[in-house]
């Protein structure tokens, strides 16, 4: 089983996020970065799998700046076999114009399957990996919280709306991991040091096509302060009348 | 050839609140670009639904209406809407950013290689660019995005917009979209759909959430949060301690590595407030927190406080809540 998984380089979530001075990008002093949740939990599915069928390779593809060397080594030391760091030469690119690099590099390869995290906790799209299965003309299943793949086949559990659906699909395919599919592991010490010796091919990623621009960030809008009504059950019949008359909500 | 089109959802028979939402956004746009709006409905014995579309202001309704459609599927959604893009040649594109849209707005901007612009909170046409503010980080900060492709595909927040009203005399015409689907065409095969407790709303959808954390100290716990629920009309979310802790399933999780909401009301119980859970929820429109430390975090982005005992004063705000019912 030839699997590949899609990883990004994302600041982590207990993260303070501050606006650079050019207004356009974040701040990142002090700022750690992580392999993106979802995409972690996507990695270790993957490994999983590979361990269970005893055959086969885990390939990271991570397009992100150079910096992201960092999170590919934690890939590889989580058990992937190899990765492939697109390089990401700068400027700005929506969803898909990352899709477009990942799929270009991707799609002379051999595989059963591709797996993405849900979304990234940076950009909050939930789009790259629907994507790349468009642009690969592959089927896709969304929210995977359980996997199993086999003989050319691949069944997933999906979380839809009001329920879960169990989705039977033919490989190759592309799944995007909902919490629930696999709780990532720390990499041992064994793992990390067997990372350092794991091939990284390096892409020059191409400039973007440029119809996509951010023009600011900023900061979210403050909330304006509010009030502690008052301490116990004894605040309950103020809270209810704020509620009511001021705030209007119920 | 209208300005914009909108795909609309329905559910059960009826349209979903959020068609409302995307109509009422739709139609300003449309007015800004000055063209018209398109609506599209797609699903199993949805024709009769045109009709709602048109009092909510659509100028035309594509219809695509077959059993393949019956329950969602990427495959056959899509082709239904990239024939209703050639029927309408839109500017822009608008859905709901709902579990259906997330799936539906990327493969749709493949389709027809359009920039998405994904779960926006706001949206203006000027000088040939659609331009959006996004949320990113969970919302810890916000984008302003333009984008410049021949048709942009946004899909817009739940619970954000102002909804159209219907116009009880307004009707427009129905055009039929044959997306021409077999049943090979579906790759993705739903074989069966497990069964849930409960028919509730998603999260990001909801109008009221009420939410529970670490300080509810077990998940023996949780009746009295579901009988706030009921009481007050809305679903539950729970902290990523909570979950973590394997107390709640993890679809009931709010913050950055959950669901982001934007409820009309979100009530905060024996929650701290980490900032990645702050950040999943600081733009729902009033906030209220009980918590025991005057000094938690949630208080500072919440509206109304009660400094207290989770335990002790949730019942009596059920309770209060029921009388108001009555």
């Amino acid at each position: 089983m030839e699997l590949f998984v899609c990883i990004k380089r994302v600041p982590d979530s207990a993260a303070k996020i501050r606006v650079a001075a050019d207004g356009k990008g974040i701040d990142p002093a002090g700022v750690e970065h992580v392999i993106s949740p979802y995409d972690e939990i996507a990695l270790e599915k993957a490994v999983q799998i590979k361990e269970a069928a005893g055959a086969g390779a885990v390939t990271v593809i991570c397009f992100g700046p150079a910096e992201a060397t960092k999170e590919i080594r934690q890939a590889l030391a989580m058990g992937a076999d190899k990765a492939i760091h697109l390089k990401d030469p700068g400027g700005a690119r929506g969803p898909l114009g990352v899709a477009r690099v990942l799929a270009d590099n991707i799609r002379a390869r051999k595989f059963d399957a591709i797996l993405f995290g849900r979304q990234s906790i940076d950009g909050d799209n939930s789009a790259v990996g629907i994507i790349v299965a468009q642009l690969l003309g592959l089927p896709v299943v969304s929210l995977v919280t359980k996997l199993e793949l086999k003989d050319g086949v691949g069944v997933a559990h999906r979380e839809a709306e009001g329920g879960t659906e169990v989705v039977e699909v033919k490989l190759p395919a592309v799944f995007t991991a909902q919490r629930g599919l696999a709780e990532p592991r720390y990499p041992s010490i064994k793992g990390i040091m067997m990372a350092k010796k794991k091939p990284v091919e390096e892409i020059l990623a191409p400039a973007p096509s440029g119809r996509l621009e951010i023009e600011k960030l900023s900061p979210p809008a403050e909330r304006a302060a509010g009030k502690i009504v008052g301490e116990g059950k004894a605040a309950v019949p103020a809270l209810v009348k704020l509620l009511r008359q001021e705030a209007k909500v119920i | 050839m209208a300005a914009v089109l909108a795909f609309v959802e329905t559910s059960r028979g009826k349209l979903k609140k959020s068609a409302a939402e995307i109509l009422g956004e739709g139609k300003r746009l449309a007015q800004k670009l000055g063209g018209t709006l398109d609506a599209v409905v797609v699903g199993h014995g949805v024709t009769a639904l045109a009709g709602d579309a048109g009092k909510l202001g659509a100028d035309r309704v594509l219809v695509a209406d077959a059993e393949v459609f019956k329950a969602f599927g990427v495959d056959a959604y899509l082709k239904a809407l990239v024939k209703a893009v050639a029927a309408s040649s839109p500017r822009l594109f608008v859905m709901a950013a709902s579990v259906v849209g997330k799936d539906l707005g990327p493969a749709l901007a493949a389709a027809t290689q359009s920039a998405l612009l994904a779960d926006v909170t706001s949206v203006a046409v000027a000088d040939g660019k659609v331009r959006v503010e996004k949320p990113v980080y969970a919302g810890k900060a916000v984008a302003t995005i333009a984008a410049s492709s021949p048709m942009v595909v946004a899909t817009l927040r739940p619970n954000v917009f102002v909804p159209a009203q219907p116009e009880d005399g307004r009707s427009a015409p129905v055009e039929v979209v044959d997306a021409g689907v077999k049943p090979d065409d579906l790759r993705a095969v739903v074989k069966e759909v497990l069964a849930k407790a409960s028919e509730k709303l998603d999260l990001t959808e909801a109008d009221i959430i009420v939410s529970g954390g670490r300080g509810m100290k077990g998940p023996e716990n949780w009746g009295i949060l579901e009988k706030l629920a009921e009481a007050v009309g809305g679903v539950l979310g729970a902290s990523r301690a909570v979950v973590d802790a394997g107390w709640r399933p993890h679809e009931e999780q709010v913050g950055q590595t959950g669901k982001t909401v934007s409820p009309k009301l979100y009530i905060a119980v024996a929650i701290s407030g980490a900032i990645q859970h702050l950040a999943g929820m600081r733009t729902s429109k009033c906030i209220v927190a009980i918590n025991t430390d005057p000094e938690a975090p949630i208080f500072k982005v919440a509206d109304y406080g009660i400094v207290g005992d989770a335990l002790e004063v949730v019942p009596v705000l059920t309770e209060e809540l029921r009388k108001l019912r009555e």
